[in-house]
């Protein structure tokens, strides 16, 4: 299969028209996303439309301006693209995969989504998620949970399994999703794909439904790391209306090199993400990469990061306090579903609202968040949680004194069955264990594929450096990716 | 210093949250809630006496963007999804007492 470098250069050239390719795709989508349930909206319509203009563009344009001008203005041409449904799209529904905003139709794009439209990408589709993006299964979407195209009685991992699935099962070509714990590295690696979490402030939040804004970065999945580094290349930078977004310039990044990347590198392997929980063949399995990667010329120092564990008690305060926050938005005033109270009442309509349009885990974070900021608790939770983030950052900081990048497992777990943690919070939220760390630290993440366990099942890498380094970290997880080779692809059946 | 409680007046919080919560609700989320406080306790381990929190990895300065006159959303299309709307306003129950 050609990356997508490959793909947008021909239609480009006029080679291969965008018009087949989404036609390929929605053919796909229709015949097997029945039994996967990646998409929670599919946009036939748009889609073509998108791509009769991008035809008719090339068209026009291909022998007044060379392939060189027009590379820049689409370097994207033709490329099809699965959203999350957590990011707006003008005029195509967008629920956050929630019953509050199941009439919602964005008056305006995420800055993402209009960097990819500008780029000629085709938007085939929302994606599903766990509702707010709460979740590490995709089985908190109020709609339907996706499963896992390598084994559907599995999760594909959450929070954008939808994303993740739609790219594993090749319904587009890329797929973006967001990551505020873990939600794109996660089910990177549960469904063999490539899953970038940027640096904080690296990609715009505007037009990102908000669950915790001090965590929340939009990130790409791909096939390989070539494709998500070139959509990630498309949707960073700077834009003033995310007052979190940073005004330096996005550093290009070079994938030439492949395993010569990472020769001198020095990988730091944390014991603490070693720890009990992680199963034997996931750790054997990046154990075996580390191996590869040091006989590549990488340096391997062993190390500590003490204040490890304790990311994700510090996350489940910081998380839903801002996410508590963030959904008071949702009252039934501006947009979304009302329902009003037996006495009509504005607090009966604003709890009746939020009773009937918020499932389990958004309303118990909700709560938790509410308690955590409440008065006499403030300091014990919300204060506390703060002051540890401080030393989670810090062991990021020493870490990357000795050594240049991180090498951990993603997740302790390949795909798990579906429903096996949906009654107990607390195990959901171990999935978290090794993607939490590095959010809470701001710094960049990526997920590659490294191999797959007994049941075939595939296992993910997660490679972590300081921040704005995302042009070292694409090259590093390339040269690792071209060590391992392909790991394959799920095969579907109707 | 003091241990962080485990427990909560459940209905009490949802309350604050302007949550109304489903019969049966509240006693099902309490267990669940203490778990999770009882697993968030852990950090009382930590002595952060001396550590100062964070609450933004990104050093932040107040970016000025430029002062310059742009349309922003037409009023028919920021109310267009409301779910009652009169006169160009959005429509909420009468909260004011003798109006």
């Amino acid at each position: 299969m050609p990356g997508i470098l490959e793909t947008a250069r021909a239609v480009r050239a006029g080679e291969q028209s965008a018009e087949q390719l989404a036609r390929g795709h929605l053919d796909r989508i229709a015949r097997f996303d029945g039994a996967l349930g990646a998409f929670l909206r599919v946009d036939a319509e748009g889609a073509l439309a998108a791509a009769n203009t991008v035809d008719r563009r090339i068209a026009r344009d291909r022998s007044a301006k060379g392939e060189e001008e027009l590379a820049r203005e689409l370097p994207l041409a033709g490329i099809t693209v699965g959203v999350k449904d957590v990011l707006t799209t003008r005029g195509l529904r967008t629920t956050c995969g929630s019953r509050i905003l199941e009439n919602y139709v964005p008056p305006y794009d995420a800055h993402v989504v209009e960097r990819l439209r500008a780029a000629g990408a085709v938007i085939v589709g929302k994606t599903n998620m766990d509702e707010f993006a709460m979740g590490s299964s995709t089985e908190n979407s109020a709609y339907f949970p996706t499963r896992n195209p390598w084994d559907r009685t599995r999760a594909p991992g959450g929070s954008s399994g939808g994303s993740a699935a739609a790219v594993a099962a090749d319904f587009c070509d890329v797929s973006l999703g967001t990551d505020t714990g873990g939600s794109v590295r996660q089910p990177a690696s549960l469904t063999g794909t490539v899953g970038l979490k940027p640096t904080y402030g690296r990609v715009s939040r505007y037009g990102l439904i908000a669950f915790a804004s001090s965590l929340d970065v939009v990130g790409p999945f791909g096939g390989t790391v070539a494709d998500t580094a070139l959509l990630y290349s498309v949707v960073a930078g700077h834009d003033a209306r995310d007052s979190t977004s940073v005004p330096q310039p996005v550093a290009p990044y070079d994938l030439s090199r492949g395993p010569d990347a990472l020769r001198g590198l020095r990988v730091g392997v944390p014991a603490e993400y070693f720890a009990e929980g992680l199963e034997p063949e996931v750790a054997a399995s990046v154990r075996a990469t580390i191996d590869r990667v040091a006989r590549a010329g990488a340096e391997i120092v062993e190390l500590s990061m003490p204040h490890t564990r304790y990311g994700i008690a510090a996350y489940y305060v910081l998380a839903p306090a801002e996410a508590s926050s963030n959904l008071a938005r949702f009252d039934g005033v501006r947009y979304g579903v009302r329902r009003d109270g037996p006495r009509g009442s504005l607090d009966e309509m604003y709890g009746a609202t939020r009773d009937h349009g918020f499932g389990a885990e958004v309303k118990r974070r909700i709560i938790l968040g509410t308690f955590a900021l409440s008065e006499g608790y403030y300091d014990a939770f919300y204060g506390k949680a703060q002051k540890v983030r401080t030393l989670i950052r810090e062991d990021f900081v020493r870490a990357f004194e000795r050594v240049d990048a991180l090498f951990t497992p993603t997740s302790p777990t390949t795909a798990f069955p579906l429903g096996e943690r949906t009654d107990d919070p607390v195990a959901m939220y171990l999935a978290d264990v090794c993607t939490l760390p590095p959010s809470l630290a701001g710094v960049p993440a990526i997920s590659v594929p490294c191999g797959r366990d007994g049941r075939g099942l595939p296992i993910g890498l997660q490679i972590v450096m300081p921040a704005f380094h995302e042009a070292q970290l694409l090259a590093v997880a390339h040269g690792v990716e071209a060590l391992i080779g392909s790991i394959g692809k799920p095969t579907l059946t109707v | 210093m003091a241990d962080s409680p485990r427990s909560f007046d459940v209905p009490r919080v949802a309350a604050l949250a302007r949550l109304t919560l489903e019969p049966g609700e509240a006693d099902r989320f309490a267990p669940q809630l203490a778990r999770i406080l009882g697993y968030i306790s852990q950090l009382d381990e930590l002595d952060t006496a001396a550590i100062q929190p964070t609450s933004h990895v990104v050093p932040l300065t107040t970016p000025l963007r430029v002062d310059s006159v742009h349309a922003g959303l037409p009023r028919d299309e920021a109310l267009s999804q409301a779910p009652r709307v009169s006169d160009g306003a959005f429509v909420v129950p009468k909260f004011v007492e003798g109006a």
